[in-house]
This record gives structure tokens, sequence and C-alpha cells, in this order.
């Protein structure tokens, strides 16, 4: 039975048997523009005031308190786990930490890293002789 | 494992339930049915079911979709049948760094434990989780046998 549950969650956002004290960690779309990194995560079931978010020394954490939620018994079927998330990024781009911005709607963050100035890309003019 | 109920073979239909729906999974997954991107075919979205007295209960995680974008209905009574587009964000430069978040279209159908009122199902999508409503029909309540003292 146990097996079976594991197995059925299919690393949708899970990664391991589901146990209420268990992090998940969410699922990201990274995008770089010439001026920003731009993250998406899915982070279902998270409401804005439990989400932390935090950047330190180029790390960057996100970190979401997620409510039980389901039966006080047994599941019928159960084929995904729920559970806090966390997860840490390296960023290597020089980032402009204060003006960081942050959504969240209907659990999917989109997170704005603008680029310090002097790390976007120069256009060298030529000049024809 | 405390049973209130009596449902000798609840566990091992429940058992054969999971099994199936597994194999149904494993093969929509790398069969006919989804071959091709974006299509998520019918193993999406992963779905919880729990029930009550009164209810049955089927939730999953959809983030950042709207109801408008879903259809869900039940048929022949304990068919609950997901159907939807997950559609990816629209963006006009860049690079995509990482793309771990699924998108596409899905049609998931999943067989309920006990029939419902078809009409009186209720969906609600709060903060990207979808829960729906079913109400199991009058006569799939458990009924209470009153005990008269003598």
């Amino acid at each position: 039975m146990a097996n079976i549950a594991k197995r059925q969650t299919r690393g949708e956002v899970a990664t391991a048997e589901p146990v209420r004290t268990v992090t998940y960690s969410p699922r990201v779309d990274v995008l770089e523009t010439a001026d920003e990194l731009v993250l998406y995560a899915d982070l279902p079931g998270v409401r804005p005031e439990d989400l932390d978010l935090r950047f330190e020394n180029s790390e960057l954490t996100i970190h979401a308190k997620v409510a039980p939620r389901g039966p006080e018994g047994e599941f019928v079927l159960r084929e995904y786990g729920i559970g806090d998330f966390y997860r840490t990024f390296t960023i290597s781009e020089d980032i402009d930490a204060d003006k960081i911005s942050a959504e969240l709607k209907q659990g999917v963050l989109v997170l704005h890293l603008p680029k310090r100035e002097k790390a976007k890309p120069k256009r060298i003019t030529v000049k024809a002789e | 494992m405390p049973r209130t109920r009596w449902e000798p073979f609840a566990e091992l239909w429940r058992e054969m339930e999971n099994f199936r729906r597994e194999m149904d999974r494993l093969f929509e997954r790398w069969g006919f049915e989804s071959f091709g991107w974006p299509e998520l075919g019918l193993g999406y979205p992963a779905v919880n079911i729990w029930e009550d007295e009164s209810n049955v209960y089927a939730e999953a995680e959809l983030p950042g979709m709207n109801l408008e974008d879903l259809e869900i209905y039940v048929t022949g009574r304990n068919q609950l049948t997901i159907k939807g587009e997950r559609k990816a964000p629209q963006v006009e430069k860049g690079t995509w760094l990482r793309q771990e978040r699924p998108f596409g279209a899905f049609h998931r159908i999943i067989t309920l434990p006990v029939d419902v009122d078809a009409d009186k199902v209720e969906a609600r999508l709060q903060h990207g989780v979808l829960t729906i409503t079913m109400p199991k029909c009058a006569e799939c309540r458990p009924k209470k046998i009153p005990v008269r003292a003598e």
C-alpha cells in the first residue's frame, strides 16, 4: 500500500513518502533576460503570508508553510503528498537585492531578480573609419 | 486499524482499484494517449480522494489555473472528469535556464468509490488547489440501524 502511494506521486511536486512533516521541493522555471532573472515556482496551497523568501550572499531561499489538507483518517486514493515547500538556489548573476520583487497568485510565485547595472551586457558601438 | 463500518471487501477493492489506476497511469503516460508535447495526457493532475459519511472529496494541485479554464463533471454517477489546459507564461524575449513546470492540455477520468449526485457537485479553486465536493447519492450513504433496548 505504502509502495503504491509512493510510486503514484510520480514526482508531481512530491519527492518523498507523504508524511505531514515532509518537505517538498517546488518545481520552477527560470528565465533570463538582459535585465533580470525571472523565477516561476509552483507553490499550490501557499498563501502570501505563509511564504518566506530570502536572498543572502547570492543564495535565494524559498520556504513556504503548507497547512495539512484532506481527511483525518484514510485516503481512498492518494497520489501526492502535502507538506511545506523548501528550495535554495545559488545565483551567479550580480543581483540588485533591493529591487527584487515577488508576487504570488493562484499558487504560482513570480520572482523578479533585476541584474545590477554593471552586470548588464553593454553594446559596443563599432565606428567605421 | 479500527473500522466502524462493516466492509469486508473494501480493502481488497481499494487495492485492486489502486492497482488498476496505477496501470492506467502507466499506460497513459507511456502509451498511445499522451504522445507528443505539450499534451499532459490522462495522468495529470495527480488526485487525492477521500470520503466521509455524506460526501466524496477529490483534490488536485493546479497552480496558476482559474476555474474558467477547467471543465469538471460527473457522468454515469461515478465517473469524475477533470479537463483543462495549463498555459505556459508568454514571454517575448529571454532564455529559459530551467523548465520544470508542466504545461499543456489534460483530461483525467477517475472512478469514484461510490455513486454521487452529479447535479450537486461543487468545485472550489483556492491558491492553486482544486477541491471537488460530491454528495453521495441518498441510497449510498451508510444507514444507521436503530437498536432498541427491551
